[in-house]
C-alpha cells in the first residue's frame, strides 16, 4: 500500500531546544504505529511539528493534506450540546452526517446534553468522535485513551482498526495498547544530543 | 467558515458575558461623564461626540481578550489551525464575530445614549453612520491584538496597551466625522478617511493577525 | 565577505568589541563640542531669546526618535525575512533607546515651548504624533518581556513593528488633520538652508553626529548585552538537562 506518511531526518524542538533529533519512519495506509518513550522526550512537539502546527528544525514531513489531529484538550465548548459541538467540525471539516460517529463513540443518549455536563471520559469520548467527521485518512492522537475506561478503551480499539481497515492509517502517542495490530516505535535513541558550547551559535541553535 | 461564524454567535448569546456587557458599559461611561464635567447642556452637547465614541472604543476593548483566549484554553485554536481552512479566515470570522456581538449592538445603542448627552439634532445620522463606518475597523485590530496576547496569561491589559494606539486613526476620524456633522459643516474628508481605513485594515489586517497566531502556536 | 556574515552572533561580538570602544569616544568627543560650542558661544537669536539653545538636544533626539524606530522596523524585517537573530536583538537593544529619545524630545519641547507660546503643552500635531510614538515604543517594549520563548516574542515584536509602523505614519496624518498646528515647519533640510543662520547650523550638525554616535554606542552595548544573556540562559538550559 501507498505511504501516508514519511518522516526523514527530523529534527524537533521546544522552547527554542532540540529535543529529538534525526526520527526516520513511514507510514502505510492502512497501518497504524504507536509512540512510546518516556515522559518529556518530545512526543506531543513531534505530534504537533507533524500536525504542521511548528515547523521541523531540520528534516521533512510529507503528510496528506487533510489530517485530523487529536491533542491533549479535546477543543469542546461547554454551551454547546455534543450534538452541537460534533456538527461544527463536521461542517469546518466539510463532512456531513454526524449520526454515525455518534453512534460509534456511544455517544447517541447524551446527543442533546451540554458538553459542559459531561464526565472527562464522556468528554474525551467525544473528542475522540471528531476525528470521525474530519473524514481526513491520518488520524495523529496524543495520548486518546487518558481517562476512558476500559469499555471505552476497546470501543476506541475497534473505531481505529475500523479506520485503518478503509485505508487510513494512524499514529499514536499511548502508553496503553488499545488492542492494535501495530508497529511501535521507541523515540529514546532519538533524544537530541546535548552539545558543548562552542561559539555564540550554539546559544541560538 | 459559516459553521466558525455561526458557532462563535451562538457561543456569545448562550455564555452571556461579552455580548451584553459591553452594552452595560457603554451605559456607564456615559453616564459618569456628566458627574465628571458637570450637568450643563451646552457642554455636554460639545463633548458628546468624542465622549460617544471613546465610549464605544472603551466598550470595544472589554471583550477582545476573549476573542482567542477561550479558543486557546480549551485546545480548539490547535484544532481550528489543523482543519482545512486558512487562519486568514478564521481570524476574519473572529473579527466579524466581534463585530457583530459588538460594534452592531454599540451602533444601535448609540443614538439613545446620545439623547443623554444633549447630542445636537442634525447628528444623530452622521453618529451612527460613522460607528457603522468605524467599529469594524476597531474589531478588526482588536483581532490583531488578541492575537498577539493569546499566549499570556495576563495578557489583557498589556492588550489595551498595545491596541490603543492603533485605535487612533479611527477615533479622530469617527469623531470629527460627527462634530462637523452636528457643526452642519461638510464631512465628506473624514468620512471617506474613516472608510478608508477600515477597507484597509480589512483587508490587510487578517494576514498579520493570522501570522501572529501562528507564531503564537509554534511556542509550546 | 557579505555584509550577512556579522549577522553571525560570533562575528558580530568581535566586530562590534572593536567598533563600541571608537564609537563611544567619537559620540563623547562630539557631543561636548556640539553642545558646549551651541550653549555657550552662539548669539542669541533675536525673536527667540536664549531659549533657542534648546534647540541642540530637542532637534537630534526628535530626529533620533524617529530614526530608532526606523532601524527597529528594518531589523525587524530582516528576522522576519533571514532569521538573524543579531537583528532580532538589535532591534530589542534599540527601543528603549528610542523611547527615551522621543521622551527627551517631548520634555526640550515643553521646555521651549513655554516661554515661546505660553504653554508647556498644546495638542499639536507635532508634540501630539511624538506622544503617540512614545506609545507605540512602550506598547513594542512591554510585548518583549511578556512571551517566554525568545523566538516567538522575536516573531511577535517584528510583527507588531510592521504594524505599528503604518500606524504611527497614519496617526501622523490623522493628527495633522484633526488638528493645524503651532509648530513651526521642520527647518532642517539640506536644501533649505537658509532658513536657519549658519552660526546655529554647524554646531547643530555637530550634535545631531553626536547623538548619532551615542545611538550607535548604546545600541552595541545593549545587543552585546542581549547576546550574552542569550547565551547564558543556553548555557544554564543545557546544565539543568545534563
Amino acid at each position: 500500500m501507498a505511504d501516508l506518511l514519511t518522516v526523514r531526518d527530523l529534527t524537533v524542538s521546544r522552547g527554542g531546544m532540540a529535543v529529538l533529533e534525526g526520527v526516520n519512519f513511514t507510514l502505510a495506509s492502512g497501518a497504524a504505529l504507536i509512540l512510546r518513550g518516556p515522559n518529556g522526550i518530545g512526543k506531543t512537539t513531534l505530534l504537533r511539528t507533524i500536525a504542521g502546527l511548528q515547523p521541523p528544525v531540520a528534516g521533512t514531513v510529507s503528510a496528506p493534506a487533510g489530517l485530523a489531529y487529536a491533542a491533549h484538550a479535546d477543543g469542546l465548548k461547554g454551551a454547546l450540546t455534543v450534538r452541537e459541538n460534533l456538527t461544527f467540525w463536521a461542517r469546518l471539516h466539510g463532512t456531513a452526517g454526524i449520526a454515525p460517529a455518534l453512534t460509534r463513540m456511544n455517544l447517541d443518549a447524551l446527543a442533546d446534553r451540554p458538553a459542559a455536563t459531561l464526565s472527562a471520559g464522556q468528554k474525551r469520548r467525544l473528542g475522540l468522535a471528531r476525528l470521525l467527521v474530519t473524514g481526513a485518512a491520518l488520524w495523529v492522537m496524543d495520548e486518546p485513551t487518558v481517562s476512558l475506561d476500559a469499555d471505552s478503551v476497546a470501543l476506541f480499539g475497534q473505531v481505529v482498526r475500523d479506520h485503518l481497515a478503509g485505508g487510513g492509517g494512524a499514529l499514536i502517542a499511548t502508553h496503553i495498547d488499545p488492542g492494535l495490530a501495530a508497529g511501535t516505535l521507541d523515540l529514546s535513541p532519538f533524544r537530541a544530543r546535548i552539545r558543548r558550547l562552542d561559539g555564540f551559535d550554539e546559544a541560538f541553535g | 467558515m459559516i459553521a466558525l461564524l455561526l458557532r462563535d454567535l451562538r457561543l456569545a448569546v448562550r455564555a452571556g458575558g461579552g455580548f451584553g456587557l459591553g452594552l452595560v458599559f457603554f451605559l456607564i461611561v456615559v453616564t459618569l461623564v456628566p458627574f465628571g464635567v458637570g450637568p450643563e447642556g451646552g457642554v455636554l452637547a460639545r463633548i458628546a461626540p468624542g465622549i460617544l465614541w471613546l465610549g464605544a472604543l472603551l466598550a470595544c476593548l472589554l471583550s477582545l481578550d476573549r476573542i482567542f483566549a477561550l479558543d486557546q484554553e480549551d485546545g480548539s485554536l490547535d484544532l481550528l489551525a489543523t482543519a482545512p481552512i486558512p487562519m486568514e479566515a478564521v481570524v476574519a470570522i473572529k473579527a466579524l464575530a466581534h463585530w457583530l456581538t459588538t460594534g452592531l449592538p454599540l451602533t444601535i445603542a448609540a443614538p439613545v445614549l446620545a439623547v443623554l448627552l444633549h447630542l445636537p439634532q442634525g447628528a444623530y445620522g452622521w453618529l451612527v453612520l460613522s460607528l457603522l463606518v468605524g467599529t469594524p475597523a476597531l474589531s478588526v485590530l482588536g483581532t490583531f491584538g488578541a492575537a498577539l496576547t493569546v499566549g499570556l496569561r495576563r495578557g489583557g491589559l498589556l492588550l489595551s496597551l498595545l491596541v490603543l494606539p492603533l485605535y487612533v486613526p479611527t477615533l479622530i476620524f469617527g469623531a470629527e466625522l460627527v462634530r462637523r456633522g452636528a457643526e452642519g459643516r461638510t464631512v465628506e474628508v473624514p468620512l471617506l478617511m474613516l472608510a478608508g481605513i477600515t477597507a484597509a485594515t480589512i483587508a490587510l489586517m487578517p494576514f498579520a493577525s493570522a501570522a501572529a497566531i501562528r507564531m503564537n502556536l509554534r511556542q509550546t | 565577505m557579505s555584509l550577512w556574515d556579522y549577522a553571525n552572533p560570533v562575528k558580530f561580538m568581535r566586530l562590534s568589541g572593536r567598533l563600541l570602544p571608537v564609537a563611544s569616544i567619537l559620540a563623547g568627543i562630539s557631543l561636548a563640542v556640539g553642545l558646549v560650542w551651541g550653549f555657550f558661544f552662539t548669539p542669541d537669536a533675536e525673536n527667540f531669546g536664549s531659549t533657542v539653545k534648546v534647540i541642540y538636544v530637542h532637534v537630534p533626539a526628535a530626529m533620533m526618535a524617529i530614526n530608532i524606530w526606523v532601524m527597529m522596523l528594518v531589523a525587524s524585517l530582516i528576522w522576519l525575512v533571514r532569521r538573524h537573530h543579531v537583528s532580532a536583538l538589535a532591534a530589542k537593544a534599540a527601543a528603549p533607546i528610542g523611547a527615551v529619545m522621543t521622551l527627551i524630545a517631548l520634555i526640550t519641547g515643553a521646555i521651549w515651548g513655554q516661554p515661546m507660546w505660553g504653554t508647556w503643552w498644546a495638542w499639536d500635531p507635532r508634540l501630539t504624533s511624538f506622544l503617540i510614538l512614545f506609545l507605540f515604543y512602550l506598547g513594542y517594549m512591554a510585548l518583549w518581556p511578556a512571551i517566554e520563548n525568545t523566538e516567538t516574542a522575536a516573531d511577535l515584536t517584528s510583527v507588531l513593528c510592521l504594524v505599528g509602523s503604518v500606524f504611527a505614519v497614519l496617526s501622523r496624518y490623522a493628527v495633522n488633520f484633526w488638528n493645524q498646528g503651532l509648530h513651526q515647519g521642520a527647518t532642517l533640510s539640506l536644501d533649505r538652508q537658509q532658513h536657519i543662520a549658519n552660526v546655529y547650523w554647524v554646531p547643530l550638525l555637530v550634535c545631531i553626529a553626536g547623538f548619532v554616535l551615542l545611538f550607535v554606542a548604546l545600541v552595541l552595548l545593549r545587543t552585546r548585552t542581549e547576546i550574552r544573556l542569550r547565551r547564558l540562559r543556553a548555557l544554564e538550559q543545557r546544565e539543568r538537562l545534563a
